[in-house]
């Protein structure tokens, strides 16, 4: 895919994709930085390597689609607008944040961006999206649901569960899984003994796709199609990337079960280094790229020297807002 | 004022509520063409379409979760759980997703979820249970249960239009077995508040759901002895109204919490802990409760007769309480 052209892409594309991939490795890298320095709150959780999948497929969506993400999808976070400043003080459990302190890392959303809320039992926001794409569909509303998950969130009975309600009710739903080959410790052959997440998803009929999620493109185009297909009424739809979780399953975790080739080799498939040979192939100037970086690296410095400037609670805001006035 | 039954008084508040808000719609296992395990929803699908009343699957999880998204887009979901008991699948996405959802991200969750629940029809340990108490446990979750049917149509409208997760707790015993007037305007229980049903000045008596009508005829059996039973009936578990429970204990001096559900972390000790911390020097004898024992609800009749509290039991624990 990536040595081809997709269609309708211009430069100012391209470098829109370049800057939200480069924003959320940045930003991760940052955070990364920051808990081995013990100034972040409680565990670290990041996507390195799986940048595409979430900056990919949430750049083919239209504005009004609603998004569930999981746990390594900041870059969806990013594309429908959450800003770097409220993503660093969500981690240091600052008043600025999304979650005013309430809730951590990367456990927040915002329905004014049309994200649903990510929380810790995987698999979860599966038929919470599938909901969202029922109420799409009763009020024939034009837009679409995506779900966000890994490969360990499909041995999940919510995952069945939402899957198999999205497709006999024929909902506007597109399911993202990012194979990255390992739940914690835990292998994909460990996971299932069919060789693909997508052969799960045939099971309830799901039209499926299997493809390369270090490939921005691939995952761009085939998200593209897929929500066109399902807005035109043709029901739900599986995108499985592969892909490889390049960090442990937090930075608690060294990942020391993972064998080392398996790594290296994937690390030679980088999304982010990837795209940048692509785009010098395009010939698109260096100085736009160097430009990008140089905008992330002040974005994300801003965004920490604002999120550690923003007040803490102070603490009897924790009795507030369990129920709706 | 007509008298209607329980389940009437339900299928009212769930039709009223449909045809004044197309926001409301119905989602649950058979109720569409079948109308329900129970036949509360007889009828919907021919009157408000496939659409708004949906049968779905075997997957309590999912349909739930379903509802908490449409929820989140601005519908008023109600759901079936056939039985209570099948609540238990469920219980991830209700505890986690739906109840945390507003203290986290200021997000209202108008979500409702209709629970079947209770024994005295001899439908066995997967049929009968009383699980309001993990619901009550769990912060962000309103919990309702109505005795009567002018409380439960009243409670089940204010729960459709409460911008939060009720947990609405039918008793199937009282379905059949339970009629009163209703009025034919429209009208609503406040989420809440608790009812005295019936005024007297020595003993408290409180309690909730099906053991409502069993403490009626224990509190008549104990007037014939001339001790009058002040009768509070909690309606709603979680916001508990604990102002009329104390203000009933501060005028008796004597207390007697029924439930259904097993004793052990039951609301029952948490009723019995609220009028020991607050309103321990009006006590005239210790708090006493009468509830099902810490088993699962038996099958065969003798079994459940002897597992279930019912009026005979009510008046011995009276009984003691008023010579005590």
């Amino acid at each position: 895919m990536i040595e081809g052209t997709v269609v309708g892409l211009g430069s100012a594309d391209l470098l829109r994709f370049y800057y939200y991939l480069r924003l959320t490795r940045g930003l991760e890298d940052r955070v990364i930085k920051l808990y081995r320095q013990g100034r972040i709150l409680g565990g670290c959780y990041v996507g390195t390597g799986e940048e595409a999948i979430s900056v990919g497929s949430a750049c083919a969506l239209e504005p009004d689609d609603v998004i569930a993400p999981s746990h390594r999808d900041l870059g969806a976070h990013l594309v429908k607008g959450v800003t770097p400043n409220e993503y660093m003080a969500q981690y240091l459990g600052r008043l600025t944040g999304l979650t005013r302190g309430k809730d951590g890392t990367i456990h927040f959303g915002d329905l004014r961006r049309r994200i649903i809320g990510f929380i810790s039992p995987m698999a979860d926001g599966i038929p919470v999206a599938t909901g969202v794409a029922l109420a799409f569909k009763t009020r024939r509303e034009p837009h679409i649901a995506v779900a966000y998950f890994g490969d360990g969130a499909s041995s999940r009975g919510d995952f069945h569960e939402g899957l198999n309600l999205a497709a006999v009710l024929r909902l506007p739903i597109l399911f993202i899984c990012h194979n990255n080959q390992y739940a914690y410790s835990v292998p994909v052959s460990r996971q299932m003994a069919v060789p693909h997440v997508a052969d799960r998803a045939k099971a309830y009929g799901l039209p499926t796709r299997i493809i390369d999620g270090n490939d921005i493109l691939a995952v761009y185009q085939t998200t593209k199609e897929a929500a066109a297909q399902i807005r035109g009424g043709g029901g739900p739809i599986f995108i499985e990337c592969k892909t490889m979780r390049m960090r442990g399953h937090a930075e608690h975790d060294d990942a020391s079960y993972v064998p080392r080739e398996l790594l290296e080799e994937w690390r030679g498939r980088d999304p982010i280094q990837k795209f940048e040979h692509y785009l010098r192939e395009r010939e698109v100037p260096e100085d736009q790229l160097r430009a990008v970086e140089a905008r992330v690296v002040k974005e994300v410095e801003e965004a920490l020297d604002f999120a550690e400037k923003s007040p803490l609670p102070d603490g009897p805001e924790a009795l507030e807002g369990v129920f709706a006035p | 004022m007509p008298e209607i039954t329980y389940l009437e008084a339900i299928r009212q508040a769930l039709w009223e509520e449909m045809d004044q808000n197309e926001q409301v719609f119905l989602l649950g296992e058979d109720i569409g063409t079948y109308g329900g395990a129970f036949k509360i929803t007889k009828g919907f699908l021919e009157k408000f379409g496939e659409d708004r009343v949906i049968d779905t699957p075997l997957s309590e999880s999912g349909f739930v979760g379903a509802a908490i998204g449409a929820a989140l887009m601005g519908m008023r979901p109600v759901v079936e759980m056939q039985f209570a008991d099948f609540i238990s699948c469920a219980f991830d996405q209700i505890v986690n997703m739906a109840a945390k959802h507003h203290y986290r991200l200021r997000e209202p969750v108008p979500l409702v979820i209709r629970a079947p629940y209770g024994g005295r029809l001899h439908a066995g340990p997967f049929h009968s249970q009383c699980p309001e108490a993990w619901f009550i446990h769990s912060p962000g979750l309103k919990v309702v249960a109505p005795a009567t049917p002018y409380d439960a149509k009243g409670l089940l409208k204010a729960s459709i239009r409460d911008p939060n997760p009720v947990i609405y707790f039918e008793h199937k015993y009282l379905y059949r077995h339970a009629k009163g007037e209703v009025p034919p305007e429209d009208y609503i229980v406040p989420l809440g508040q608790a009812d005295v049903k019936r005024a007297g000045a020595d003993i408290s008596l409180i309690t909730y759901g099906a053991m409502v009508q069993q403490a009626f005829q224990a509190a008549d059996q104990m007037s014939e002895q001339g001790v009058e039973v002040e009768l509070v009936d909690v309606r709603t578990l979680y916001p508990l109204d604990t102002d009329t429970i104390l203000t009933s204990v501060k005028k008796t001096g004597k207390v007697l919490i029924v439930h259904e559900a097993p004793q052990v972390c039951g609301i029952g000790a948490e009723i019995a802990a609220v009028i020991a911390e607050d309103v321990f020097r009006y006590l005239d004898a210790p708090v006493v409760r009468l509830t099902a024992p810490h088993t699962p609800v038996p099958f065969s009749p003798p079994l459940e007769d002897y597992y279930l509290p019912n009026a005979t039991k009510i008046v011995a624990k009276l009984t003691d309480l008023a010579s005590y």
